[in-house]
């Protein structure tokens, strides 16, 4: 654990995001002199920049020119330096999807992706700046870790994980202010393995991102209102994604949903899909997410109740898949 | 350094044997980029043979020169030069691109010793150059980093971003070539897309360019002692004029030549051209060398 610095719940209000992330590499730039950090023209959005101001020698700003910044990271990392790229999300997975491919990844080089403005975080700028197919993108890439943190604890605890691991990363976190979900770092984060929210045993809600935070809303008012126990997974490692969590909840509860900010093909849901599939276990599933189309222009909350994928889209899924039945006989007509 | 005649002659013979296992080892593959690994060969008898500060027995040391083949199709020659060098062993030549060889078209860093990146995505080389040359300048280490570009990836945009930044970087510690032979698979590269005036256009983004003849060894040092004694700010850029195919008649200046397969008389005509290329090239030696 790359470790130093701890944090308290009145940072956990008062720092976006971006700017724990900011405070994380600053930390880590401090303890290991290997660690350099590349941003194309998003210094400030992303945050990175604060680690510019402490180490400008150890700072690349390539201007708007993703393809080069990945390039050039690719051939620092080879030189045995740890670079950390940050720019929006949308571009990290796309603009620049050929050398993410082929420096970073073939190579398998040690590099890390620190990509802001995830999802539908950035919800005015239009679908131009919302990045809604990079954890599928990212996921079908060898050699790529993926993670996708709730909140700024999480995201400081998945940064000095990806400082502490070899290999490719793509770390993807929204703009602005997450809501909070954890109030320090201690909370047991892991690569790879899930973290539960809340026990249930009548249906899984897994979740990343901001909405893990949606998920243990839904979970706690469907307790109070509807006497549901519903387990709350968040998973916010993408790749690899823990298989174990996700097969003891097709056990457990027969019943799972699955959120996120993103497109339903290719990212959470998908990779939780194909563990049910392959597990060969009758269970009732939803994919809340973006239904394969363009998201609309607004606020963050905004769109994230239009598509479904709020504590209120989550509340009213669970209702749904609670009517439902997974395959316990030969009478295939028997579900709602 | 001057180059000696003697020096100029040894380089010669290397580069005709190394054009030899080249032409070896397409045969034995039934095909491969030739065209394009005969015109960047003597660049790379020339880096590998009088210049690069690498060491076989350690072959990661950290200190050592850095070569980005960004034309990573020249697979085909660049292995015969790790081969010939020590790097690999010599059999693997003779599987090249066979299934599950370790040596296929586009050579893996991680699977070839001595290769510095996987290239062959093109438009790659250059930013991955450009990151060790930087990584030198953040570790305090002295090596350099030089780069082999194709002309025609020179269409792709990436470079012309890795050009900006080396010069607003100042990466005086990376040299860069151009192999520029003026063929790419679907014509000539001025008739695909047309890279002219291709000197100005370095110049412009803000390198010092040195135009020479990419077959002629002498140049080829000369060019690469003018960049190591570079005193600017500004990085140097070598284009090297060079022709595709070049020793193998039947291919020479033929972009029809980018990939190709060889049976046994074309392979034994390519033999005998290269023969009287070696010819050539040492009477040139011998005639101009001092």
């Amino acid at each position: 654990m790359a470790g130093g610095l701890t944090y308290t719940a009145v940072d956990s209000t008062a720092l976006s995001t971006a700017e724990y992330y900011g405070k994380a590499l600053c930390e880590l730039g401090e303890q290991h002199p290997e660690v350099v950090a590349l941003t194309a023209d998003l210094g400030k959005s992303t945050k990175i920049g604060m680690f510019g101001e402490k180490f400008p020698d150890r700072f690349f700003n390539v201007g708007i020119a993703e393809q080069n910044m990945f390039g050039i990271a690719a051939g620092m990392a080879k030189a045995g330096l740890v670079p950390f790229l940050s720019t929006f999300s949308v571009f990290a997975s796309l603009r620049s999807a050929d050398q993410l491919h082929t420096d970073i990844c073939y190579q398998n080089v040690n590099a890390k992706i620190i990509a802001t403005h995830s999802g539908t975080s950035f919800g005015q700028a239009g679908s131009t700046h919302h990045a809604i197919c990079d954890m599928a993108v990212c996921r079908s890439i060898p050699n790529l870790t993926v993670i996708c943190p709730a909140d700024g604890m999480e995201t400081v605890n998945a940064v000095r994980a990806a400082y502490d691991n070899f290999g490719p990363y793509y770390i993807r976190i929204n703009r602005g202010f997450d809501r909070v979900l954890y109030p320090n770092t201690d909370y047991g984060f892991e690569v790879g393995k899930a973290v539960q929210l809340h026990e249930g045993t009548d249906i899984t809600v897994i979740a990343c991102g901001s909405c893990a935070f949606q998920a243990l809303q839904a979970a706690n008012f469907l307790d109070s209102a509807d006497g549901l126990k519903v387990r709350v997974l968040n998973m916010h490692t993408i790749k690899p994604i823990d298989r174990e969590a996700i097969l003891k909840a097709v056990m457990d509860t027969r019943r799972i949903i699955t959120v996120e900010d993103h497109t339903v093909i290719g990212g959470l849901g998908s990779a939780v899909a194909e563990v049910i599939v392959e597990s060969g276990k009758g269970c009732a599933f939803k994919q809340l997410g973006i239904q394969d189309k363009f998201a609309p222009i607004g606020l963050h909350e905004d769109i994230m109740s239009i598509l479904g994928i709020d504590s209120n889209g989550i509340i009213d899924a669970v209702r749904e898949v609670m009517g439902k039945d997974f395959e316990l006989d030969d009478d295939w007509d028997d579900e709602v | 350094m001057p180059l000696s005649k003697q020096e100029w002659l040894a380089l010669e013979k290397k580069a005709n044997e190394l054009r030899r296992l080249c032409l070896d080892t397409t045969f034995w593959a039934g095909s491969g980029h030739i065209g394009g690994g005969m015109s960047v060969m003597d660049i790379l008898t020339v880096l590998y043979h009088k210049y690069l500060n690498i060491k076989v027995e350690d072959p990661n040391w950290a200190d050592r020169d850095r070569l980005i083949l960004s034309k990573g199709h020249a697979g085909i020659a660049y292995a015969p030069v790790l081969v010939d060098k020590g790097f690999n062993d010599p059999e693997q030549l003779k599987t090249f691109n066979h299934t599950n060889s370790k040596m296929g078209i586009h050579l893996d860093s991680n699977k070839v010793v001595g290769v510095d990146a996987s290239t062959g995505s093109l438009g790659h080389g250059l930013p991955i150059a450009l990151g060790t040359a930087l990584a030198a300048r953040v570790q305090g280490k002295n090596y350099k980093t030089y780069c082999i570009l194709g002309d025609g990836e020179c269409d792709e945009g990436s470079n012309w971003e890795a050009a900006m930044a080396a010069v607003q970087f100042k990466a005086t510690n990376l040299i860069s070539f151009v192999d520029r032979n003026k063929c790419m698979i679907d014509g000539r590269t001025e008739d695909v897309m047309n890279l002219e005036p291709f000197c100005d256009k370095w110049s412009a983004f803000g390198f010092i360019v040195k135009e020479i003849d990419g077959q002629n060894i002498k140049e080829l040092t000369e060019a690469i002692d003018f960049a190591l004694e570079n005193k600017t700010d500004k990085p140097v850029m070598i284009v090297a004029n060079t022709i595709k195919g070049a020793g193998i008649d039947f291919m020479e200046d033929d972009y029809r030549w980018h990939y190709g397969a060889l049976d046994e008389d074309k392979y034994n005509q390519a033999k005998a051209s290269l023969d009287r290329y070696y010819e050539k090239r040492v009477a040139r030696a011998e005639k101009e060398g001092a």
